[in-house]
């Protein structure tokens, strides 16, 4: 079996269970405060290293090329309340030119 | 996304509080997200294009876009084996991506009703964004989460056939940019996360691990290892005088959005009505 597969099963079988868990076992009991304030940290922990490795990592390198440039002016967009789409789109369309002319 | 669950209390006492009443039923489930749309198309596009282009192939991209249904966790998969990862690193990645739902599921569980069988179903319709419009001060819309979370799976699903078929014909997605769209996304995704001291924290802490191990671990490591940032949830003075143990608490469960309408000093959204 390719990785792909190994990790398109894997990844399927944990996604549908992390989401089931709670509301199949816990019912209407609620999060102790503590576990619920670390948990919900993950996900702008993980975002911000997303956001990080995706626009600066390269192979095993970090490296200022287009993303870069596309992230800097996706800031711009998400600062001014940008829609998502224009978000990105910006960002994608600042990497494209930037490629485009060099 | 863009809609930070600062759901506005009904006013009682104002005009018209029936105007002002979030509104409720499957059709207003698929109506909030109608707007979405059109990203979620691209976006399931482009993880299909991606997806092709990092070697995982049609079915496996397929299957994984009906089954994971998570933009961030398929993304990263992508990401993790298009640079040459191992299968356990893009799933640990992808895994901890979406460890999230958990207490997302958690925190919505009595939205979901009927059978074991039937809620794992529901549940699956949880995503961000459904999670989010569904949101009403605490608690959950269970027929603005299944509408918008049914129309949210079919057009992510659509998008990735789209992007599985048109992948072929299109060149490099680099030279589209489209590499570029995938920070400016989580960007995006991040920006509404960041509304206490403690997650902007996490998040810079999260981005300063995972640049700081970029040059010395394999793909995929600098972004587990950024999962440890989520710990500063704990780094918070635990001795206070007893006097200032009620307001730090109150002050904490800031963090968790469900909690901030018990006080009228951190419910800002509702001071006008309180």
């Amino acid at each position: 079996m390719s990785a792909a597969w190994i990790a398109v099963l894997v990844v399927g079988a944990a996604t549908i269970a992390i989401k089931a868990a709670g509301p199949v076992l816990a019912g209407e009991r609620e999060l102790p405060v503590g576990a619920s304030r670390v948990l919900g940290l993950l996900a702008p922990a993980l975002l911000a290293a997303l956001v990080a490795t995706q626009a600066f990592a390269s192979e095993e390198s970090l490296v200022l090329d287009e993303r870069g440039a596309g992230l800097a002016v996706a800031a711009v967009a998400v600062l001014m309340r940008a829609p998502l789409l224009v978000v990105v789109v910006v960002a994608a369309a600042t990497a494209a030119g930037l490629r485009a002319l060099t | 996304m863009r809609f930070v669950p600062e759901s506005k209390p009904i006013p009682s006492d104002t005009r018209k509080p029936e105007r002002r009443e979030p509104a409720t039923g499957y059709r207003a489930g698929v109506r909030a997200v109608l707007p979405l749309v059109p990203a979620v198309l691209a976006f399931g596009a482009s993880f299909g294009v991606l997806a092709q282009a990092a070697g995982m192939g049609a079915a496996a991209s397929l299957a994984m876009s009906a089954t994971t249904f998570a933009g961030s966790a398929q993304f990263a998969v992508v990401s993790v084996l298009g640079a040459g990862g191992t299968a356990a690193a893009a799933i640990v990645a992808a895994v901890l991506l979406n460890a999230r739902y958990g207490p997302m599921a958690l925190a919505a569980a009595d939205v979901f009703r009927g059978g074991p069988l039937r809620r794992v179903l529901e549940a699956q319709l949880l995503v961000d964004e459904s999670w989010a419009l569904s949101n009403r001060d605490g608690r959950f819309d269970r027929q603005v989460m299944l509408g918008a979370g049914a129309l949210l799976y079919v057009g992510w699903n659509a998008g990735t056939a789209i992007g599985v078929l048109a992948g072929d014909s299109l060149a490099d997605p680099a030279t589209l940019g489209l590499d570029a769209a995938f920070p400016a996304l989580f960007l995006a995704l991040l920006a509404p996360l960041l509304g206490t001291r403690t997650a902007v924290a996490a998040a810079l802490l999260g981005a300063g691990i995972a640049l700081a191990l970029t040059p010395v671990t394999p793909a995929g490591v600098p972004v587990i290892a950024a999962t440890a940032a989520c710990l500063v949830g704990l780094a918070r003075p635990r001795t206070l005088p007893a006097a200032a143990r009620a307001g730090a608490a109150d002050g904490r469960a800031g963090d968790d959005r469900r909690r901030t309408s018990a006080r009228p000093r951190d419910a800002r959204p509702g001071e006008a009505s309180s």
